[in-house]
């Protein structure tokens, strides 16, 4: 997913009440801190700097209880207890320890793990490293709506599996899978269920307990808190999990994670993850309601357009929609004070389409044609409207460049035809 | 990725759009890149039979914003020169002028294949024509 960096000035025209330029609508990347997040740091910057490892001053115990209040706010949200939230730098981490650390602490038992083929580089990567030190991974295939078939996770499943990771929401299609049965499969079978719960944490209704996951990373920046903060939970009992550590030292957050804690950036976490709790419900329905505007407005403005992923069990914030004969790229270039992402990879070295819409069967033109909304707390209707009118205007435009459109308006099978390979 | 002013202003100025009439013989068509590669670039030429000059070009290209450039560009060399002078143009003239970046290199190949294909879509036809002595319909 790649956004290209030209802005130009709009300032000359008009701009309607609520929306100011550039417009921030790519909240899956990150998000804006939450005032109140950053208003809860300050005096961890300076008066209240002390560390929380030390034991023997009022600093020192002033920062431990800052952090024991944020574990607090976290398992709060998640339905855990305190003492199974251990922090890390940020969900990269969170999933590196997670997987790394289980992997080595069971290798006895096994050496399989199950994923699936939509999750985020860090929980892939992390696997594919595994795989060269003598581990087996199965990708699981995902269905055309984003979902993963539970009879393919059980066809997967052997005696030598340790460790299963499912993602809780995926951060392009924003699509939810079914946790609960997902964890109660690994449950009966034994088998530590970790979830990359990133997207989901704070957006809807996560739970520890009725979701039956055993391990869960998450991280601050997605939000509204700081960036290179995360945690990872740990369960405790039912069943006990070991981690192997990965990085050794001073022994901080029970042997798991050592490092000095980064006491402003803990207490933001758990400002933030306060906040997500008691607004969740309020800004989930405001959400789906702009989301489902905006969709509305793009069927009813548009032809040869649809929606990436299962709608029915989705964040609210997302909206990943193809806009077929436009090229994703030079959609983004014609909106370029407007920061969503897009579907193709044009601007990377690689030039692939997202792997992600490919694992949906979607075409490489289709994957080439698709753009990702990513809306959240800061966003208001009168954005969602500029907008959708905005790319709605670059389509069309577009489309009269595109010889695709034409030929398809034409009658004629694009698939008939032999494209020149290049 | 920041693009040159030049890339910007053909993207949001694209010259030459449109469609000729494929089925004239004094018209050849280009049509390369495939929609898996994420461009489609089409290129048509109106070619004066008498002093083989393209008196007119059109183009209509899927693909980002370099790629829309690059065949944008190419209608605006084409135009006026004759059918000879055309096949000079090259991928390496199109970089320099809209200051492409390697990545997008790709997108001024396309560019010539497109000029190539269309003249020698023209080629054909006429060839055709010459020694059969009627005008053919080509379908493409």
């Amino acid at each position: 997913m790649a956004n290209n960096g030209v802005i130009i000035s709009e300032s000359a025209k008009p701009l309607p009440a609520g929306v100011t330029l550039p417009l921030y609508m790519d909240n899956h990347a990150t998000t804006q801190m939450d005032p109140r997040v950053l208003e809860a740091m300050l005096p961890y910057f300076t008066g209240k700097f002390g560390n929380a490892a030390s034991r023997n001053h009022a600093f020192g115990w002033e920062a431990e209880q800052a952090v024991e209040k944020s574990r607090e706010q976290i398992a709060k949200l998640i339905g855990a207890t305190a003492k199974e939230i251990i922090f890390t730098s940020g969900a990269t981490e969170s999933n590196n320890l997670a997987i790394k650390g289980i992997a080595e602490m069971y290798r006895e038992r096994g050496n399989h793990i199950i994923t699936q083929a939509t999750e985020h580089k860090a929980v892939l990567d992390t696997c594919k490293r595994l795989e060269k030190n003598g581990y087996r991974v199965t990708y699981l295939p995902v269905q055309a709506d984003g979902l993963i078939d539970i009879e393919d996770l059980k066809r997967a499943m052997d005696d030598q599996t340790i460790l299963v990771s499912i993602m809780y929401a995926n951060n392009e299609i924003g699509v939810v899978q079914p946790m609960a049965e997902i964890g109660k499969l690994c449950h009966e079978k034994g088998v530590i269920f970790h979830s990359d719960a990133v997207q989901a944490v704070g957006k809807i209704p996560v739970n520890v307990q009725t979701d039956n996951i055993d391990v869960l990373s998450l991280t601050a920046h997605k939000i509204y808190g700081p960036k290179g903060v995360g945690a990872l939970y740990v369960r405790r009992r039912n069943p006990r999990v070991q981690i192997q550590a990965q990085i050794d030292g001073g022994g901080h957050e029970r042997g798991m994670r050592s490092g000095t804690l980064n006491v402003p950036g803990i207490v933001g976490l758990g400002a933030a993850c306060e906040i997500a709790g008691q607004e969740m419900e309020a800004e989930s329905k405001r959400l789906i309601e702009l989301r489902e505007y905006m969709k509305a407005k793009f069927e009813k403005a548009l032809d040869y357009v649809h929606v990436n992923g299962n709608m029915d069990h989705h964040l609210p914030g997302n909206l990943n929609m193809s806009f077929v004969y436009v090229e994703g790229e030079s959609l983004l270039m014609g909106i370029n004070d407007i920061a969503v992402s897009s579907g193709s990879a044009c601007t990377s070295a690689t030039l692939e389409p997202s792997y992600v819409l490919k694992a949906l069967g979607l075409g490489d033109d289709v994957a080439h044609s698709s753009i990702r909304f990513g809306l959240g707390r800061f966003n208001n209707k009168a954005e969602v409207d500029y907008v959708s009118d905005k790319v709605i205007d670059v389509v069309l435009k577009l489309r009269e460049l595109s010889p695709l459109y034409e030929m398809v308006k034409e009658g004629i099978d694009l698939t008939k035809i032999e494209w020149a390979a290049h | 990725m920041a693009y040159s002013d030049k890339v910007v202003d053909h993207y949001e100025n694209p010259r030459n759009v449109g469609t000729l009439d494929k089925g004239s013989d004094e018209v050849g068509t280009g049509l390369v890149g495939a929609p898996e590669c994420g461009d489609v670039m089409r290129l048509q030429i109106r070619v004066n039979p008498e002093t083989q000059v393209i008196e007119d070009a059109k183009f209509k290209t899927f693909g980002c914003g370099s790629a829309i450039a690059s065949s944008s560009l190419a209608t605006e060399w084409v135009k006026g020169k004759t059918i000879a002078e055309a096949l000079t143009i090259t991928n390496t003239d199109i970089v320099k002028e809209l200051a492409l970046p390697p990545v997008k290199i790709h997108c001024s190949v396309l560019a010539e294949d497109a000029i190539r294909a269309a003249i020698g879509d023209w080629k054909k036809k006429n060839n055709v024509a010459e020694a059969e002595g009627v005008a053919v319909s080509a379908a493409h």
